[in-house]
């Protein structure tokens, strides 16, 4: 498929989504509309809402400071991971150690701990931060613990043999490749990092993306709603592209093949 | 070697060397084997497949020690890794995050030397190889003759004494072999650093070394025969194929490798069956 044939296809799973969703909340079929508006909206309402937020300017503040959450989160979980990745991976009996804490924190689902944060830190944005840290944070954790531990003996003996110190094997042989690894949950980091964000705000909050949702919804105005999952998702969709660029840079010495990994 | 005058550049003095396995059990990989490596002399290891001749090279290297015996280099007992030696590995042990000519520098960017000089004598290294042209690629770009290329420039920069070699053109095709075989006799003749090169292959052993050192099926694998060869240097690796003093010694040293070669294959068929 060539890729204006390919780009026709995707708009036109578009258009016939909205169009059904058009039809089915707005035109009656068999006498009665079949999606009543009032729990499914419109096309049309949502964006208008969406052109209203942007013409009147009251969404950017709100996104910025969800952006602000996640990048935080993301810059705060990351450095967090790779740190503590790398020093457990390199101390076998602190990673004993520490075992059954980090799969027992792990297994706990984040959202409960929304409460104690939104205590602890108050309805700011540094609650909202701390959800979505706990959540990169061990995403990164274990990608880059794992990157250290499959470093090839080959490659490890081969910087021995080269002369290297220990120190030296750090920085030129342990460290790219937990790096490598740690770009490869990149995709999933930031997402999460979102998603802390979203659902902190949703929880209890003053501004932000998850703010304006749950407000929208607190009103039963579902066209807000809707409006709000769109540029949502549009958000999401742009900081991805980001980070695929970045990925592309920074990760050149990396056959295509092996990309999915992580 | 009669000349006792020359240094030796690698002793081993009846080297036995031993693995804990599984179940506390012990796998005595090579026992009490006996070699040594003159200054300036190439010496070849050959022995059936699992024999253990990659654990000799390692005790050389000194990523292992002997369970019993003494590893001498230039004369003076080996402690830790083997300072003096360059290794070239049978697997793919470049650096995959450094290009071509990082990957060549960095021996000399860890002894702390300025970097322009270092990516200099690097793209040197690299051009004597034949890659001058690729010295930006990663080594996911290159192919795998490429890539021993590069491992050979990787070790040669450090300029070793001793290089060690575990069947570096395992994996590459049989002309590649060819190319590569000729490219590291060139580059060996330049200063003639004592060489231990492990293969499988006899006629690659013959061709390349002065020395074959034969290996009896493992395990506990000993020397079990040594051979000199007499062909005249500088040798072109296709041609010296075809002279009848390489077909003589090729059918001397077969009569006692191929036995070991059977009892190699059936032991290996044998502890497949069982495990």
């Amino acid at each position: 498929m060539s890729r204006l044939t390919l780009l026709f296809w995707q708009l036109m799973v578009a258009v016939v989504a909205l169009s059904l969703w058009h039809i089915l909340t707005t035109v009656p079929l068999f006498g009665r509309i079949l999606l009543p508006p009032f729990f499914f909206s419109n096309p049309v309402d949502v964006a208008s809402q969406i052109v209203k937020w942007f013409s009147s300017g009251v969404i950017w503040k709100h996104l910025m400071i969800t952006l602000w959450e996640s990048v935080l989160a993301f810059v705060i979980g990351s450095v967090g991971g790779v740190l503590v990745g790398f020093w457990f991976a390199r101390q076998p009996r602190v990673a004993a150690v520490f075992d059954p804490y980090v799969k027992m924190v792990n297994a706990l689902p984040r959202v409960v701990l929304a409460p104690i944060f939104t205590l602890w830190l108050g309805l700011g944005i540094w609650s909202k931060v701390a959800l979505g840290v706990t959540l990169v944070f061990f995403i990164v954790f274990f990608n880059v613990y794992q990157g250290v531990k499959e470093v090839s003996q080959t490659v490890l003996d081969n910087g021995r043999m080269l002369g290297m110190s220990e120190r030296q094997l750090t920085r030129h042989v342990y460290w790219p490749s937990a790096l490598s690894w740690m770009f490869s949950s990149l995709h999933t980091a930031v997402g999460f990092a979102v998603v802390g964000a979203v659902v902190g705000e949703y929880l209890g909050s003053a501004a932000g993306l998850g703010y304006l949702i749950q407000q929208a919804e607190g009103v039963f105005d579902v066209a807000a709603v809707f409006a709000g999952m769109f540029v949502l998702s549009a958000f999401v969709i742009l900081i991805d592209m980001v980070v695929t660029l970045v990925e592309r840079r920074l990760l050149v010495w990396r056959p295509v093949a092996a990309e999915g990994r992580g | 070697m009669a000349d006792t005058a020359e240094p030796v550049a690698v002793a081993l003095d009846d080297a036995t060397v031993a693995f804990r396995v599984a179940g506390n059990r012990v796998y005595t990989a090579v026992e009490r084997a006996s070699l040594s490596v003159a200054h300036g002399e190439f010496v070849a290891i050959v022995g059936p497949t699992g024999c253990g001749k990659s654990t000799l090279l390692n005790v050389a290297a000194g990523l292992l020690k002997p369970a019993a015996g003494s590893v001498k280099i230039f004369g003076q007992p080996l402690t830790g890794l083997n300072r003096d030696a360059g290794y070239l590995f049978q697997a793919d042990a470049l650096f995959p995050w450094k290009t071509a000519i990082d990957n060549v520098a960095i021996g000399l960017d860890i002894k702390g030397a300025p970097r322009e000089q270092a990516l200099q004598r690097a793209q040197g290294w690299l051009t004597s190889v034949g890659l001058g042209a690729f010295a930006n690629r990663y080594p996911h770009m290159l192919s795998g003759g490429q890539r021993k290329r590069v491992g050979l420039a990787q070790v040669l920069i450090r300029d070793p004494k001793i290089l060690l070699m575990d069947e570096p053109f395992g994996p590459l095709d049989a002309q590649t072999r060819q190319i590569m075989g000729n490219l590291l006799l060139e580059l060996w003749n330049a200063d003639r650093k004592a060489v231990l090169f492990v293969t499988h292959d006899l006629e690659e052993a013959i061709a390349l070394a002065d020395r074959v050192v034969i290996m009896s099926a493992g395990p506990s694998a000993r020397i079990i025969g040594d051979w000199r060869v007499p062909l005249p240097r500088p040798r072109d690796i296709s041609e010296v194929r075809m002279e009848k003093q390489f077909h003589e010694l090729h059918r001397e040293i077969w009569s006692v490798l191929k036995d070991e070669v059977m009892k190699g294959y059936a032991q290996s068929t044998l502890s497949a069956e069982v495990g």
